[in-house]
């Protein structure tokens, strides 16, 4: 009686953002969350709409959008590959944010910015939210800014719409995981594997286990997320948290133009609404 | 008064350094800050520590008075603090030594580090070696070509070199790699950072562990001439022997301290490894430093003929130096290098390393203003037999013109 009860009364208190909002949406009808990533400018700046477009249409939860840096040190192979094509094609924070102005009337998918927070303290930090703000932008995922640091980015956000999403990793301990659930918004990304990002055959053992416990701290959805590549791990993944986000398998899909790779990568349960 | 130098909060050096790492590192990173603690706390380890810099790396290592190139510069006294002389001919050994007995203390059995000239890494392979450690060293491309001999040294010390191709292949490429890998295996393996870079607590243990090389240095000056130096002069890449001589005196206004950065083929030119010649901010492998950038907050890739200099950022606490006005950061060229290199190898039948080139080049400049009552000591980082090659290809054209 009582933790629901605290449950309730910490959930009224707490700023609920867009982004957390169209997630539960998802749970609430009985389904899980599907968050793709693709690289920004992998293919082309005209790419970013194409693909935003065919995800949305697939009725995927949220798009995350990946923005290349030089020195990608979270990301595998796969993401580095795409990220260093995406470099070439002239990519970078200010022309993809441009880029998406213009089409941002046809996008209803919720957005996440997936970038290393030098090109966004380039940027600069205030200008950048502004931005983030016209566009549309829904969430924020920053690799390298751990719970600690990320007063500089929370400070800014406070009365914005933006979500910073915070990361778990398995190696986090239990007062960590309390703490970042604490200061976490739109949802928990929960790093399912010690490593960077990239195709698995296998995960650990506590996988199960480390999910269970974090959806037991956190007040807002737990997504899982790091080297998640076929329909089975969708699946077996996906019944242990609220939802997965699928990385590497969609920008290789994307690269080699087959698209068939990602309908099939979809929950089942995923119906567009 | 010099202003308080002593961290103003966990990690940060004024509003430099930090931890910027993904959340995986986190907690291997507060596991080290915990361990690295204790261990300094616990006299055994200081006792272990002293008797492998004695024993097994040759310390202490001497103040030499270059009294040739004295004479030649015409200015201050000159003095050399021979690192070159350490086991493995650099000072990276000071701090492989002390993090691989910190990884013991851990329970860590693998070891990951990361090399631009090849020093560090043969350092890391070196103590692995002598405490049964596994060890994985990665190298970029370019460099695994410009130090082949170095490559082989690691492996044949038993250590596996991996080559980066991504990126230019240099030191910044093999530090995101080394991070990779360590991301991946956090819970077995340690971390051997070779400069005073990356999130904290490396820069602070990464100093700590140098500054054997400026306490040592005190003391003999202090029992050779009754007195502090005048001004010291270190290069400065990521900034590992600079900040280990530097630290030891900070506190001491009437020393002048003097860093020097890669110029590369000129500041102009674009193409430098001068961090403080473009105070430009930024987030690099964890810490927030001056850094190479372009608008983008893209890293730029670093020039210089001398491997170990080559490293778009600079540590955190010589951005802090550097903002106060305690040290005075300038830059040399490739060619001054060179001129620096072959001047101490005729006066004083010592061949520099290329990076300790650039300390000679700029302390020569110094010394000459100075008066002959004055000291001046070089922090000789290390010898310059990896270089030779290197050297020979720059130089072959005027010296064999046949």
């Amino acid at each position: 009686m009582l933790k629901q009860f605290e449950q309730q009364w910490g959930q009224k208190i707490m700023t609920t953002k867009p982004l957390q909002v169209a997630i539960e949406k998802k749970i609430k009808a009985g389904q899980k969350a599907f968050i793709p990533y693709i690289m920004a400018g992998d293919g082309g700046l005209k790419a970013i709409r194409k693909q935003i477009l065919f995800l949305q249409n697939e009725g995927v939860t949220a798009i995350e959008l990946g923005i290349p840096f030089t020195d990608p040190v979270a990301d595998g192979p796969v993401i580095q590959e795409a990220g260093s094509r995406a470099l070439k094609e002239g990519a970078n924070l200010k022309v993809i944010l441009n880029e998406m102005a213009q089409f941002k009337e046809d996008i209803q998918v919720p957005l996440i910015i997936m970038s290393y927070l030098n090109p966004i303290l380039a940027y600069g930090i205030e200008k950048f939210v502004a931005k983030c703000e016209e566009v549309g932008i829904a969430g924020l995922i920053i690799p390298d800014l751990p719970v600690e640091e990320s007063e500089m980015i929370r400070s800014k956000l406070i009365t914005s719409p933006v979500a910073l999403v915070q990361l778990v990793s398995l190696t986090s301990p239990q007062n960590r995981i309390e703490k970042i659930a604490k200061a976490a918004e739109g949802f928990i990304y929960a790093v399912t594997v010690n490593g960077i990002t990239g195709v698995r055959n296998e995960f650990g053992k506590s996988l199960d286990e480390h999910l269970h416990n974090l959806k037991e701290i956190s007040n807002i959805p737990v997504l899982a997320g790091f080297g998640i590549s076929t329909p089975e791990q969708v699946e077996k993944i996906g019944a242990m948290a609220d939802g997965v986000i699928v990385g590497s398998a969609i920008v290789k899909a994307f690269h080699e133009g087959n698209e068939s790779a990602i309908k099939a990568l979809l929950p089942k349960v995923v119906v567009n609404d | 008064m010099v202003k308080e130098l002593s961290e103003q909060k966990a990690g940060r050096y004024g509003k430099f350094g930090g931890q910027f790492v993904p959340e995986t590192l986190m907690t291997a990173l507060n596991e080290l800050e915990t361990a690295y603690d204790e261990a300094t706390k616990d006299p055994s380890f200081h006792e272990e520590l002293q008797y492998y810099l004695k024993d097994y790396v040759g310390r202490e290592n001497p103040l030499y008075y270059a009294e040739r190139l004295t004479k030649k510069i015409g200015g201050a006294k000159i003095y050399l603090k021979r690192e070159d002389l350490n086991h493995t001919g650099a000072h990276k050994i000071n701090n492989a030594l002390g993090q691989a007995l910190l990884a013991l203390r851990m329970g860590k059995k693998k070891i990951v580090a990361e090399t631009g000239a090849g020093q560090h890494g043969v350092a890391t392979a070196t103590v692995c070696a002598l405490f049964d450690l596994e060890c994985v060293i990665f190298m970029g491309k370019e460099d695994v070509r410009r130090q082949a001999l170095n490559v082989f040294r690691m492996e044949l010390l038993g250590a596996t070199v991996v080559s980066v191709d991504q990126g230019g292949g240099t030191l910044k490429d093999a530090v995101n790699e080394a991070l990779r890998y360590w991301v991946t295996n956090v819970e077995d393996t340690h971390y051997i950072l070779g400069s005073a870079l990356g999130p904290h607590p490396f820069p602070r243990i990464v100093r700590d562990f140098q500054r054997v090389i400026g306490d040592e240095t005190r003391k003999q000056i202090l029992e050779k001439e009754g007195r502090l130096p005048n001004a010291i002069v270190a290069c400065v890449g990521g900034g590992s022997n600079a900040i280990g001589m530097f630290h030891p005196f900070v506190n001491d206004e009437s020393v002048k301290l003097y860093g020097v950065e890669a110029a590369g083929s000129g500041i102009q030119t674009g193409l430098h490894a001068a961090a403080f010649a473009e105070l430009k901010e930024g987030v690099l492998h964890g810490a927030y430093m001056y850094l190479l950038q372009d608008d983008n907050g893209f890293i730029q890739e670093a020039h210089s003929i001398s491997a170990g200099l080559d490293y778009p950022g600079v540590g955190p606490e010589h951005c802090y130096l550097h903002d106060i006005g305690r040290v005075k950061y300038s830059s040399v060229t490739d060619d001054e290098a060179l001129e620096g290199l072959k001047l101490l190898s005729r006066t004083e039948g010592i061949i520099p390393a290329l990076e300790s080139a650039h300390a000679i080049y700029r302390a020569a400049e110094i010394a000459k203003e100075m008066k002959p009552d004055e000291i001046l000591v070089i922090c000789l980082s290390g010898r310059g037999d990896k270089d030779v090659e290197t050297v020979r290809a720059a130089m072959g054209a005027e010296n064999h013109d046949n």
